[in-house]
């Protein structure tokens, strides 16, 4: 891999660069919180923030996005409008990043036979249209109080982004991961500068200062076998009673992607569209079927459901849990419902009275 | 992640769209039961008339333009290509707008999903179905395959019961099939209040007095309502069958059929894609499975 460096002082220029590969979204400040939106000014770029209230997923699966347009004679007509928007998205944390990875093993299809890991038969060609489309920039972090993206083995990408920008004081050390990352890197002329061990040294002795700030630890090691033991535990009737079904830890989860999808048809006429927009295993018409039968009626079946499918079941069939820690759903939550506090639950050894 | 040599020649064009319905007619209607017809469709494009095959136990999405999309499974046999059966009873918002549809009318299919009944593993065996009220609707594509390739198997069975002679589905060619010797055709009524009748009453498991099954050679097709699934299951273990020979068709909400909406999901299954066929095997091993 292409290993470079750039003196801070000259992002602004690269930023400025970069604009020729697409339309310019970052993390900006809103109410006190941070989210991706296009930038019209380099300046409001908050490359320190924490997390976003949303994460990029929402420029790969939009909350809402129409899949077919129906009209009568010419039947379903596949929606393509906004698919070829080239959209460079800069300032991607590792966590989120690896989000996308995974989201690509469900969702790309043949996009990712070249990476060597287990996708689905089918891919989703709207998502992998935008994953085309939208370049993505990562940039290195600080964990805060809720990260536990290491414990989930996403606190480093080594794949998924086009460039990747580490902190490194004076300069960015910067991992070229795909030839458009470096056109992107040439495009900028001279800007960019050989690493030297110095560098090196500095990124290390960086990467140990993280992995030291870390706060939160989830041991993840046979938590497969351990769910599969708890799957009648009380901590599910617990969790059942306080939680609200609101589904949003699904919305800000960068790994969630259900969706539902509804047919509308336009005022006056037999024409319509087919949209589909994001979904919760929490809400209680998930499971149900037409006749009415639900098949995870009460709310501790489905918040169990959650748990068993990002830590569980998404190990048996991709490899690896599909939560990468980015502790979102612990700030969303409206009844503090904090999902390593749940796996602990589940870890805690009840001293039986021996018999 | 934008690909490089993509920029240049990029088009947003969606080849190969798992999602895209193709339009056929329906060019029959038959009433089955109260509540239950058959629609048979035919593809407007010949050459997916032609192209389109499926395995028994797998099923399509069907569209009906301006209400929604649902999964149905498919009642033909792929050894009668050209059209596509579908037994659909009346229940929801999707279907009441297919019941409003006449013959010649145009929707939307796409598919065939799922992993169907493994016609190779089959293949050598005896095989045994057995279904209760609606769930004859996939098994009758199992049970016209095993009967139009009928020197694949050995002993071939079918139990079939329904509350009374008029909720019994595909009745009158059924029927036809009691006189037929390659096949143990044993169709049971709970109750028979008209007295015209000419089979059996009782309770499906009942049959077993009728059959000759041989659990170390069989295969066990089952579908329809829990209490057929609970009877008859325990019923085929008692007789001393391996749990991976019981084969169950399910049936889940879905909005893709192909691995993504995440609706089918049971445990870390998904039954679009692992499914609708699960064995007996998968089925205790799965929570929340029946």
């Amino acid at each position: 891999m292409k290993i470079l460096k750039l003196p801070k002082d000259k992002l602004d220029l690269f930023a400025s660069v970069v604009q020729q590969f697409g339309e310019l979204h970052a993390p900006v400040e809103q109410d006190g919180k941070y989210a991706f939106k296009r930038l019209t000014h380099w300046s409001d770029a908050r490359l320190d923030y924490d997390r976003t209230i949303l994460p990029p997923k929402k420029y790969f699966l939009p909350p809402r996005e129409a899949l077919f347009h129906y009209r009568p004679g010419e039947g379903f007509v596949p929606a393509t409008e906004g698919l070829d928007k080239r959209i460079v998205l800069f300032g991607v944390h590792a966590c989120d990043i690896y989000a996308l990875n995974i989201l690509d093993r469900v969702y790309a299809g043949k996009l990712n036979i070249q990476d060597r890991v287990y996708t689905g038969p089918y891919h989703d060609p709207y998502y992998q249209a935008r994953r085309k489309n939208i370049a993505i920039i990562g940039i290195d972090c600080v964990p805060d109080k809720q990260c536990f993206c290491r414990s989930m083995r996403a606190d480093f990408v080594d794949h998924g982004f086009d460039l990747f920008f580490y902190d490194t004081g004076d300069y960015y050390q910067v991992l070229v991961g795909t030839a458009l990352g470096d056109d992107m890197v040439l495009a900028t002329g001279r800007l960019f500068e050989p690493v030297e061990h110095g560098d090196i040294a500095e990124y290390k002795s960086r990467s140990l200062e993280k992995r030291q700030a870390f706060q939160l630890e989830v041991e993840i090691r046979d938590l497969p076998e351990i769910f599969e033991m708890e799957y009648q535990s009380q901590v599910w009737d617990e969790l059942g009673k306080q939680c609200l079904s609101c589904g949003s830890c699904s919305m800000v989860c960068p790994t969630c992607y259900c969706y539902d999808v509804a047919d509308d048809v336009e005022l006056g006429s037999r024409a319509g569209t087919r949209t589909r927009s994001w979904d919760s295993c929490l809400f209680a018409s998930h499971a149900q079927i037409a006749s009415g039968e639900n098949f995870r009626h009460s709310r501790a079946s489905r918040i169990k459901f959650r748990f068993y499918h990002k830590q569980r079941g998404f190990v048996a069939e991709y490899g690896r849990p599909s939560c990468v820690g980015c502790g979102r759903c612990i700030s969303a939550c409206p009844v503090n419902i904090d999902v390593v506090q749940v796996l602990e639950s589940l870890r805690r050894v009840e001293h039986v009275a021996s018999r | 992640m934008l690909l490089a040599d993509e920029v240049a020649t990029h088009q947003p064009v969606l080849s190969d769209n798992p999602y895209q319905p193709y339009l056929a007619r329906i060019v029959r209607i038959e009433k089955m039961i109260e509540n239950t017809q058959v629609f048979t469709l035919r593809f407007l494009d010949e050459h997916l008339v032609r192209s389109f095959r499926h395995q028994p136990g797998q099923f399509v999405m069907l569209s009906i333009p301006g209400t929604g999309e649902m999964p149905i499974s498919i009642s033909s046999s792929p050894t009668r290509p050209e059209v596509l059966e579908l037994c659909v009873r009346r229940v929801g918002r999707v279907t009441s707008a297919l019941y409003r549809m006449r013959t010649n009318d145009v929707v939307g299919v796409r598919g065939p999903y799922g992993n169907g009944y493994p016609m190779q593993e089959i293949a050598g065996h005896d095989l045994l179905l057995a279904a209760g009220g609606l769930g004859m609707a996939p098994l009758r594509s199992l049970l016209w395959y095993a009967l139009d390739h009928r020197d694949q198997f050995h002993n071939l069975t079918l139990m079939y019961g329904s509350k009374r002679p008029e909720d019994m589905l595909f009745r009158q060619e059924l029927v036809a099939l009691v006189d037929r010797a390659d096949i143990n055709c044993l169709l049971t009524v709970d109750a028979d209040p008209s007295g015209t009748w000419k089979n059996h009453v009782g309770l499906l498991p009942t049959m077993f007095d009728y059959a000759k099954i041989d659990p170390a050679r069989t295969y066990a097709a089952v579908c329809g309502p829990p209490v057929v699934y609970k009877f008859i299951l325990q019923r085929l273990l008692n007789l001393g069958f391996p749990k991976n020979r019981i084969l169950m068709s399910l049936e889940r909400r879905m909005k893709c059929g192909v691995g993504k909406c995440g609706h089918c999901s049971i445990g870390y299954k998904y039954t679009c894609l692992h499914g609708p066929i699960f064995t007996y095997w998968d089925a205790i091993n799965l929570p929340e499975m029946i």
